[in-house]
């Protein structure tokens, strides 16, 4: 009772006080006190907005603040370090500045900390001064940001689109109106101009009824036979339509077992086709990327911060990303592997034939031809589809139309000198250069 | 009725022409003996081995040919061992260096930028963050050191030993080095 009493009178003091100063002044003073109270008494002495720059170039990579990463998740890590272990900022200091001379000194807790890391070394910043530090443990020191309530994004998500559907809307109420509108004028019309017949005497001729329109249609041998042949060719040409698609895949789009969206990966963070597909350069197949490829990245990025929609919401593509952990066997919390695998069934879309032979390595690396060109806008896929036809007529096109690259390929110089003077042409097509020859794919 | 039988025959070529409605899944086959490889390919599926998996990694105590063997060991002291003595065994004329360039943008610069700032597409839309310069005074690389990351890869950057072989590795370390004393300057 007593100490609330006192710390009422204290604060009442303190408030006559503020009143005092003048106001500015009083802001900055409540601020300060508001502040001190928020932020933990450990790190009253750095600029926290200095430290979150420092901490994102220099420690993120290895390091969250509420996470456990490649090392320990820093929020409080000053407090914690102090109260738990008795370090002061000074071992910091040291530790920071260069990690392995203090486990090499026999320092208790740095060569514990070590060892629970799986001895991962922190790397040495003795370019960092005393301030630099100062201002990293403040930003350590700062409390979690609430996050703000989703309902204010989703209204702001639903709200253009309402918007759109409400333009919409009295665009088509203005054309329903205008179309009433010109029917009761034409109704008026014919009634005044039936009118007006009346009174002049004039009489409407009824029209007779006679044969029907079909019935003399069918009797009709010439039209009945101009029909017959239509409908004869006009199925004749549907059937070889169907025919001719038949084992042609154009826009196959099948569930994959991950939902891995092209668009994000290639299109929004501009990944290069290559990065993960690398075998597409030295091999027949463009591989598809073993999981640990994914984990190039995933290992720090576990959850789905970019644009949404109703389809397909951040729980969505963080669902997705938990999926990847299962089969590669990470252990998210622990940030390790498992060991524990499971072999992710990846649909193949572009499937060529047995029969005929193809080569990535040929086309992208040699001819130095855009992923593009055959798979389409991928980078704008959510779910990948098969883009072309990938007929031998679509191959053959293309063989006639492209010029062989014979820039830097000295492979290619004599043979390009002797044709193109045989054909009488400057540039030769990968046609013209044996690319139309049937052994090239079929053998 | 004459009429009748061309109704038949329409209806039945507008179900034929709409038999691939679904494209989840694969469309018919004149011939599938022909368009499916009686052999293993890499991604088929196989029941010899108890993962499925068509793909096999190298026997283990094998290397696959034109592939050598690196002697160091992924622990700290073998990073410290490389970073010390290990050296780009390659000559590397001009257009290595021109394909290095190619290579870095597409391996490295996502996250480690076009200078090796630590400033790429990934870094700037705070993907991943902290990824450092290569100008780092408490890193000091050097060609061991990286190429040994390349190889093993280290904390959080995986291994990129899949993804290039080894001239590429000791290419796109030279263009690393490179990118450094240009940023050191």
């Amino acid at each position: 009772m007593d100490s609330k009493v006192f710390s009422n009178k204290f604060s009442y003091k303190l408030f006559k006080k503020l009143t005092k100063l003048s106001s500015i002044k009083s802001y900055a003073f409540y601020f300060f006190f508001i502040t001190s109270f928020i932020s933990t008494s450990y790190a009253q002495d750095g600029d926290p907005v200095a430290g979150k720059a420092l901490f994102n170039t220099n420690c993120a990579s290895c390091h969250k603040l509420d996470r456990k990463m490649t090392g320990p998740a820093l929020r409080y890590v000053e407090k914690r370090l102090s109260e738990d272990e008795g370090l002061d900022r000074e071992w910091l200091y040291k530790w920071i500045r260069n990690s392995s001379s203090l486990i090499k000194s026999g320092d208790d807790y740095a060569n514990r900390i070590y060892l629970e890391y799986n001895k991962a070394a922190m790397t040495a910043y003795p370019q960092l001064t005393n301030i630099d530090i100062d201002n990293i443990l403040a930003y350590t020191a700062q409390d979690k940001a609430v996050p703000k309530p989703a309902v204010v994004a989703a209204q702001v998500a639903v709200g253009p689109s309402n918007s759109m559907g409400l333009t919409d809307e009295i665009i088509l109420g203005v054309f329903t109106v205008l179309f009433l509108l010109l029917s009761i004028a034409l109704v008026i019309v014919t009634t005044a101009l039936k009118n007006l017949a009346k009174y002049k005497g004039v009489k409407i001729e009824k029209k007779k009824k006679g044969k029907p329109l079909w019935k003399s249609y069918l009797e009709n041998q010439f039209l009945m036979f101009c029909t017959a042949v239509f409908f004869l060719l006009a199925s004749a040409y549907e059937f070889y339509g169907w025919t001719m698609q038949v084992g042609v895949n154009q826009g196959y789009m099948p569930v994959q077992p991950i939902h891995y969206s092209h668009k994000i990966h290639s299109g929004d963070n501009k990944i290069d086709c290559n990065y993960c597909h690398s075998s597409a350069r030295v091999s027949k197949h463009s591989g598809i990327p073993s999981l640990n490829i994914c984990m190039n990245c995933h290992k720090s990025i576990y959850e789905y911060n970019g644009e949404t929609t109703e389809e397909y919401t951040k729980e969505f593509y963080d669902a997705e990303i938990q999926k990847l952990y299962k089969a590669v066997g990470w252990d998210d919390e622990a940030q390790e592997y498992t060991g524990v695998t499971y072999p992710v069934k990846w649909v193949r879309i572009h499937n060529l034939p047995d029969f005929a032979y193809f080569n990535h390595s040929q086309h992208v690396n040699v001819a130095g031809i855009e992923c593009q060109t055959c798979h389409g806008p991928v980078e704008e896929m959510e779910i990948m589809y098969q883009h072309s036809p990938l007929t031998m007529g679509w191959c053959i096109n293309c063989h006639r139309e492209t010029n062989v690259k014979v820039k830097d390929n000295e492979y290619y110089d004599r043979i390009h000198a002797e044709l193109s003077k045989k054909y009488g042409v400057e540039e030769l097509t990968a046609a013209q250069m044996g690319g139309l020859e049937c052994g090239k794919c079929h053998y | 009725m004459n009429r009748f039988g061309l109704k038949i025959l329409m209806i039945s070529l507008l179900l034929l022409q709409s038999c691939w409605g679904d494209k989840g899944d694969p469309n018919f086959e004149y011939m599938p003996n022909m368009y499916e490889s009686l052999s293993y390919e890499a991604y088929t599926e196989n029941n010899l081995f108890a993962d499925s998996l068509s793909a096999r990694l190298p026997v283990k105590g094998t290397i696959p040919r034109g592939y050598s063997l690196y002697e160091y060991e992924d622990t700290n002291e073998g990073y410290d061992l490389a970073k010390i003595e290990l050296n780009n065994p390659y000559e590397l004329n001009e257009d290595d260096m021109l394909k290095a360039k190619e290579l870095y943008t597409v391996y490295c610069g996502v996250c480690h930028g076009a200078k090796g700032a630590g400033q790429g597409i990934l870094v700037k839309r705070e993907k991943i963050l902290g990824i450092p310069s290569y100008a780092d005074i408490g890193r000091a690389i050097t060609p061991g050191s990286t190429y040994h990351v390349i190889y093993y890869g280290k904390n959080t950057m995986g291994s990129y030993a899949n993804q290039l072989n080894e001239k590429e590795r000791w290419m796109v370390t030279s263009y690393v080095m490179k990118l450094k004393s240009d940023l050191s300057k």
